[in-house]
């Protein structure tokens, strides 16, 4: 029951877009079709699948404090989490790297598609802000790190997938000319939140 | 300071806004700016680490191979993140704790890593130095906006001072708007700081 808890909770009421704004700012510059806003928010989903599990084992024997102690108990006393900051950027860098030539040599097609994107999601705040929560969350084990990760990634698709089939919508309609894209895509973006804030307190 | 150096300062100040007109790191600027005092601390610490960075891939440019650039960048400012994080820790626990990820959420800060591809790969150290600066304190001023219009209508304090209260208002009637510090307003309040700058600035509208 923790893990649909944990899944619905990452997607609804801590949508990293509604709750967070986190990764604003490719929401907003990729979201004028829904074809190209669905294509990366697939890509963070994947790359949150595969960082976050990752750097929680790398928090649980290295970083955090007393994870050393599996090495030696001599070293039950270190603590290390001031590193996590450059170990998680690390290893999503070089996760990101890693998916981009694995994804080049077995998919083309997928690889074309996605293109610029996929290295831009190293410095997507959404990906490396699931790495954070994950840390500051504190979750029992390795299964709950990867539904929280898989539920923010969802979260974040529909978020984006939502926004972009409005914009397509907006082209018709008469907005004023200073407000016409980002100043409306804002205002919309908050009214959603809005909505979104509905599901607080939500539990299964 | 020669005109073109002087630029550097004044026009992210304006026409070229990191937040209102390249639209770069806002996630931070939404979520941190519901009390003026973690606004202004935020917006120190970008404005640090974004001339720092600049300086330091600057002095670096010619030395970085392109292939693996994302990832120099990255280690430069994550240790000047780091080294923020750690101040902030030991001198303002409250604010740092307060602030909770999103100083570390600085290293994917869109401006830092726009800055260093759009200028301080190709430019030399000193004006580097300037347009950090000048970006950073212009995602300052629209912080601290934000930080004051919000604390002050949603919680009607300035800097934790009860300053509505002290003003009388509750004893005729007036109510803070809870709205405010909510997240969705933040963005609302951005949108429409938008369509003022925008309609002043005809040139920046888009088709």
């Amino acid at each position: 029951m923790d893990y649909i808890n944990i899944f619905i909770k990452s997607i609804f009421v801590d949508n990293m877009i509604f709750a967070f704004f986190l990764g604003m700012c490719s929401y907003l510059a990729v979201s004028k079709t829904v074809k190209t806003s669905a294509g990366l928010g697939i890509a963070v989903t994947f790359v949150l699948l595969i960082t976050v599990p990752i750097n929680y084992l790398l928090n649980k024997f290295f970083l955090a404090p007393g994870a050393l102690a599996w090495i030696s108990p001599s070293l039950a006393e270190v603590d290390l989490s001031f590193l996590s900051l450059i170990m998680f950027i690390a290893v999503i860098a070089a996760i990101v790297q890693m998916v981009e030539m694995v994804v080049e040599k077995f998919s083309p097609a997928l690889y074309n598609s996605l293109g610029i994107f996929l290295p831009l999601i190293a410095v997507n705040c959404a990906v490396m802000s699931g790495s954070l929560f994950m840390q500051e969350r504190g979750y029992a084990n390795i299964g709950e790190a990867t539904v929280f990760a898989l539920g923010s990634g969802i979260g974040w698709f529909l978020a984006i997938v939502a926004i972009a089939a409005i914009r397509e919508k907006l082209r018709y309609s008469h907005i004023p000319p200073a407000l016409r894209g980002v100043g409306i895509t804002f205002i919309i973006t908050g009214l959603m939140g809005m909505a979104f804030m509905s599901f607080m307190g939500f539990k299964l | 300071m020669s005109k073109r150096n002087w630029k550097l300062i004044t026009l992210p100040f304006n026409k070229e806004n990191p937040i209102t007109v390249q639209i770069l790191g806002i996630c931070s600027c939404l979520a941190v700016t519901a009390q003026l005092k973690p606004a202004l601390v935020m917006a120190m610490s970008v404005t640090v680490v974004v001339a720092l960075a600049n300086v330091i891939i600057s002095l670096l440019r010619k030395t970085i191979p392109p292939r693996i650039r994302i990832i120099v960048q990255l280690v430069v400012v994550s240790m000047l993140v780091v080294l923020v994080d750690q101040v902030l820790k030991a001198y303002m626990y409250d604010v740092s704790k307060q602030l909770s990820v999103f100083v570390g959420l600085i290293i994917t800060n869109c401006i830092v890593m726009g800055r260093l591809e759009a200028f301080a790969m190709v430019q030399k150290p000193w004006p580097s130095l300037l347009d950090g600066l000048g970006n950073g304190l212009g995602y300052s001023v629209i912080l601290i906006v934000l930080g004051f219009v919000r604390e002050l209508f949603g919680s009607g304090t300035l800097w934790g001072y009860p300053i509505m209260e002290k003003l009388g208002l509750y004893e005729i009637g007036y109510e803070n708007n809870g709205l405010m510090i909510m997240p969705p307003m933040a963005l609302i309040l951005v949108g429409l700081i938008i369509w003022w700058h925008r309609s002043r600035n005809k040139d920046l509208c888009e088709q």
